[in-house]
């Protein structure tokens, strides 16, 4: 695979955190808060007694696992919807980019499970009563986990087509729904395809997270998988979680198999290369439909009509492209209008960040702020150490595999499938464990934090192996380069683009990850760790939704901090110094 | 096969499109307004003519087609199409690009008929018509490829099919050939020109833009030679020979050396301190990328046999086997840093060229070195902050943007890039790519 499509707004020099950051960080907290304030008087409990798992009976499972394998369609339908509206916007207007691209940017980083808690109330609400809130509400909270990198993937992509296709578009007079058919959306389709499958991985861990969940009084357990394991958890039934696990393996597979082979062989049709490759995306699928008479015959009236509609001209009088591109040229409207857009945007920022902070000071006092950080450090020593923990396993592993074409080609796709594999589906198994052996939770819960996300690590690692040229290693060979500096000069700095890539995926999970992993329950019994995940899912359990926000707000921060003074530096210069191609 | 001049003759004198006064820039790295890159520039396209801009890599022949076309905009001056002003892409107007630019999605037919589909052509209607042109170009049998799977010379073709089937009355052609190999290079403008001598394409007139003299001399009817920094028309040169030309012909050989030294007359210096032949004054001048193993080998060829010294600069293309694209950029660095000059189709070594060429590598390196100091403001003006410093180092942003208020961002990283290259061979300091600072040690 590729994993050249990474998502970050900007490497170059001129991609230093700005002001907008601190806008976007501002904006998006107070619009939570601002939903849980118009949600909060509304909620009642749910009652329907089909809108919820109340038996493990095994036989419901494949129910439950096709319901959740819909929610997750849901989930990325609208993620596609997002993506192509909200990118294209960004792509295409500079004012709008300019706070458009640093709220993506934010989103990316802020551990969206920790909202699950706002999204709920706020759904609930819209739809009283009714099974559709916890259902929008679960969507949303996958929606949270897929949608960001796809809109980044996208908005690269636009901002990257290659200027003489731009040029035969434009000399054809296409208008600019013919443009973004034609052109745009079919160059950007390698990167969102793998983007959407990277997101797909990530959001099975959302779905099992969001179907079961229980803020403050409200409990709400829609019929899937996840749900059906949250059921075996209180029930303390270690076949249903079997069972589960089961479930989930066979809908992961079969996702994989109907799903994204094809998917990646159709993308690779869009790739813009000048030879045709070498080695060939496969996928029986995609041979059988070829192979098919009917089938094909069906499929051919809907591709028709998409062909059509993607040459209608939909020109609306008002919003004709300018024809000319003429050389940019700023008047001094053009200033005042940047100059006003400005004032706004830091006027709105002023008043987001004095809303956030009005709202938690209500409850809370500095010494709640003080332990927030605290517990947010002790979370980040735990990723931190744990993510050193699987690179010291992993790098090797697979640079080992990676060299062996043969055996690399059967590891990838099976790497790849773990990393889909939702893990909190594993953690009451690790639970057990725990609570039989009476493990220090600190230590042992600390490992599922990665358990889920090392596999990025794994599978990239592979690939940056597997891509290492062959003349290298043969001159490495000839000249007797051998043990650790041929570790230090040969292959870590051959792979680091890949690894970071890697690292840098399973980092963002791992926070995520955290909320979840830090506060386990088997039964009636929950073993927690000391950290802000900890934190934020116990004042979930509370409803105490001040808490949630300062511990959300506080651990984003982080996040984000980390990302931009660690990993993005460390990107770019595997970018800039170490990328072979 | 028809005499192209009698065409010409028979054709009404009513010019299809009009060049008058045209002036470009763009915007520097920081936002100013760069220096001109188009110069007054007019000209006129008449029916039954291939017309050809001959300049070199950078001086606005690009620059001046996507203003022909309508892409981009001209700062200043008109263009007018059958008497009526261009203010965005035309109707009539059709381009084939060097990088041939077709969609990698869309199969040859798709990417042909793409053209005609957006303007809702009936779909029929566009079908015969794109097989038409796919038949007309040689790309029969070829439909339902895609073009990964083609040739460069079969992807340029479907290049030409795309803009043939829309019946534009200009073709324009931005160095269509030059991606292509020699052999598959001349096939397709055999081919070209055979079509467009038995009148079998449905245009009118070529404006095609080049920087191989040779062909132009094959192809155009009149050639425009333009000067760099800025762009303007340098001269005007009709030729009448008879198609098919050949290239052994003596008038064909007189034509290419009149334009080759045409190409390398000395700029008149217009201003104090402009240094020839590249753009920007002094310690703002935008550098090409050139390596000082290519310096280095120009030199040694010229000093060698049979040329010893001074050569003539067709046949020193020739022996090297570098396009005028590439030669001219090493000839103009070799004046600049004065171990030759170029003059009427002609360079030379200098006395220091000279002796460049049979020192041993560590005199090279000084004398190199000296010269650099001597003639390249930006590297002196690295040396000297180096100098001063008390540290002995200084990144190389700081340089960069100052380059940056003189020219595009492009240019000023190629420029400084040249210059780290240049001064590490010369010694003058040292480069370290990680932290992107210059130091005057070595590094260990
Ligand atoms: N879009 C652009 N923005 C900034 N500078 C440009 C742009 N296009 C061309 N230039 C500059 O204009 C000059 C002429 O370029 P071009 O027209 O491509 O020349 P040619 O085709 O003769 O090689 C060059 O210095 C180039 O860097
Ligand atoms: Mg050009």
């Amino acid at each position: 695979m590729l994993p050249r499509f990474v998502a970050f707004a900007s490497l170059g020099r001129k991609a230093l955190p700005n002001q907008y950051d601190l806008f976007a960080l501002a904006l998006i907290f107070a619009g939570f808060i601002a939903i849980s304030h118009i949600s909060g008087g509304l909620t009642v409990p749910l009652e329907a007694p089909e809108s919820t798992v109340t038996s493990l009976d095994v036989r419901n499972l494949p129910y439950y696992a096709l319901r959740t394998t819909l929610r997750m369609f849901a989930a990325i339908g609208a993620s596609l919807l997002f993506t192509f509206t909200y990118a294209t916007l960004a792509a295409k207007s500079r004012r709008a980019e300019m706070i458009l691209i640093p709220i993506l940017d934010v989103l990316q980083s802020v551990p969206i499970l920790g909202f699950l808690s706002f999204t709920v109330t706020f759904f609930l609400g819209l739809f009283p009563g009714s099974i559709l809130g916890a259902e929008c509400a679960a969507v949303f909270a996958i929606f949270t986990s897929q949608a960001w990198n796809m809109a980044f993937s996208f908005y690269q992509s636009l901002r990257t087509v290659p200027r003489d296709l731009n040029e035969v578009a434009r000399g054809f007079q296409l208008s600019g729904w013919q443009k973004f058919w034609q052109l745009e959306a079919p160059f950007a389709m390698p990167g969102l395809i793998w983007n959407t499958m990277m997101s797909m991985s990530g959001g099975w861990f959302f779905v099992v997270a969001s179907e079961a969940i229980a803020v403050g009084d409200t409990t709400v357990k829609l019929p899937g998988i996840g749900a059906y394991l949250a059921l075996a958890i209180e029930q303390k039934s270690i076949g249903a979680v079997i069972a589960a696990i089961l479930a989930m393996l066979v809908v992961i597979i079969a996702y994989d198999q109907l799903l994204f082979r094809p998917l990646v062989v159709f993308g690779s049709r869009f790739r813009v290369e000048l030879t045709a490759s070498q080695t060939k995306e496969r996928s029986w699928v995609t041979q059988l439909f070829t192979r098919t008479q009917w089938v094909r015959a069906l499929m051919r009236g809907p591709g028709l009509m998409f062909q059509n509609i993607a040459l209608w001209r939909l020109e609306l009088p008002g919003l004709r492209p300018r024809a000319l591109e003429a050389a940019p040229r700023r008047n001094r409207v053009s200033w005042l209008i940047d100059a006003l857009w400005l004032i706004l945007v830091v006027l709105v920022t002023l008043w987001s960040a004095w809303l956030v902070v009005d709202y938690v000071r209500q409850t809370l006092s500095w010494g709640d702020l003080r332990e927030a950080i605290l517990l947010t450090l002790i979370t980040m020593v735990r990723v931190v150490l744990l993510m050193a923990l699987a690179t010291l396993i992993w790098v090797p592993v697979g640079v080992w595999i990676g060299l062996r074409p043969a055996l690399a080609e059967k590891i990838q796709p099976l790497a790849q499938f773990l990393a889909a594999f939702p893990a909190n589906v594993i953690f009451p198994v690790a639970v057990v464990l725990i609570v039989r052996f009476a493990l220090n939770p600190d230590i042992w819960l600390s490992f599922l934090i990665v358990f889920g996300t090392q596999w990025y690590i794994l599978f990239n690692v592979i690939a940056g192996a597997s891509a290492f040229p062959n003349d290298l290693k043969e001159a490495a060979a000839n000249f007797h380069i051998h043990g650790w500096d041929w570790w230090k000069s040969v292959i870590i700095p051959g792979i680091f683009p890949y690894y970071v890539t890697g690292a840098l995926t399973a980092s963002g999970g791992s926070w995520n990850a955290a909320i979840v992993a830090e506060y386990v329950k088997w039964g009636d019994q929950t073993i927690s760790a000391h950290g802000i995940g900890a934190y934020i899912a116990e004042a979930t359990a509370d409803g105490d939704f001040p808490k949630i926000v300062l511990g959300v707000a506080v651990m984003s921060i982080f996040v984000i901090m980390f990302n931009r003074l660690f990993w993005r530096p460390l990107f770019a210069m595997g970018e800039r110094r170490l990328r072979i191609d | 096969m028809l005499e192209v001049t009698a065409r010409a003759s028979t054709a009404a004198k009513k010019p299809l499109l009009q060049v008058r006064n045209v002036c470009q820039h763009y915007q520097t790295g920081s936002g100013e307004q760069g220096p001109a890159v188009l110069d007054k520039v007019s000209l006129t396209l008449n029916e039954n003519e291939i017309v050809g801009l001959l300049g070199r890599s950078g001086c606005g022949k690009s620059s001046l087609l996507r203003i022909v076309s309508g892409l981009t905009k001209a700062s200043d001056g008109e263009v007018d199409y059958l008497g009526r002003p261009v203010d965005g892409p035309v109707d009539g107007v059709a381009m084939v690009f060097q990088s041939f630019a077709l969609f990698p999605w869309l199969s040859v037919l798709a990417n042909v008929e793409l053209g005609l589909r957006a303007k809702k052509i009936p779909a029929a209607d566009a079908r015969r018509r794109a097989l038409k042109a796919i038949d007309l170009i040689g790309l029969d049998g070829f439909e339902s490829a895609f073009p990964k799977e083609l040739s460069g010379g079969m992807r340029q073709r479907v290049g030409f099919a795309r803009a043939l089937v829309v019946h534009p009355n200009i073709l324009l052609m931005d160095e269509p050939f030059s991606a292509l190999d020699v052999l598959t290079a001349e096939t397709l403008r055999t081919d070209l020109l055979d079509l467009w001598v038995e009148g079998r394409m449905p245009i009118k007139a070529i404006l095609m833009v080049t920087h191989n003299i040779e062909e132009a001399v094959l192809m155009c009817n009149r050639i425009i030679v333009l000067a760099s920094n800025p762009g303007r028309v340098a001269a005007e040169i009709h030729v009448n020979l008879q198609h098919p030309r050949n290239r052994l012909d003596p008038e064909f050989r007189q034509l290419v050396d009149k334009i080759y030294a045409l190409m390398t007359k000395r700029p008149e210096p217009v201003g104090p301190g402009r240094d020839g032949a590249f753009p920007g004054l002094g310690f703002a001048m935008a550098l090409p990328q050139i390596s000082t193993n290519t310096i280095a080998g120009m030199i040694e060829e010229i000093a060698a046999e049979p040329y010893s010294g001074r050569a003539d600069l067709p046949a020193l293309a020739d022996s090297l086997q570098m396009e005028i694209d590439e030669l001219f950029p090493v000839g103009e660095t070799l004046q600049l840093l004065r171990f030759a000059e170029i003059e009427e189709g002609d360079i030379k070594l200098t006395p220091a060229g000279l002796r460049f060429a049979d020192a041993e590598v560590d005199v090279r390196k000084k004398l190199f070195g000296d010269h650099l100091m001597a003639y390249v403001p930006l590297a002196a003006r690295i040396k000297l902050v180096l100098d001063d410093r008390p540290t002995h180092t200084a990144r190389s942003v700081r340089f960069l943007e100052e380059l940056e208020d003189y020219m595009s961002d492009e240019y000023a990283e190629r420029t400084l890039k040249s210059v780290v290259n240049w001064g590490r061979y010369g010694e003058l300091f040292a480069y370290d790519e990680t932290t992107e600072t210059f130091s005057l040690e070595n590094p260990q």
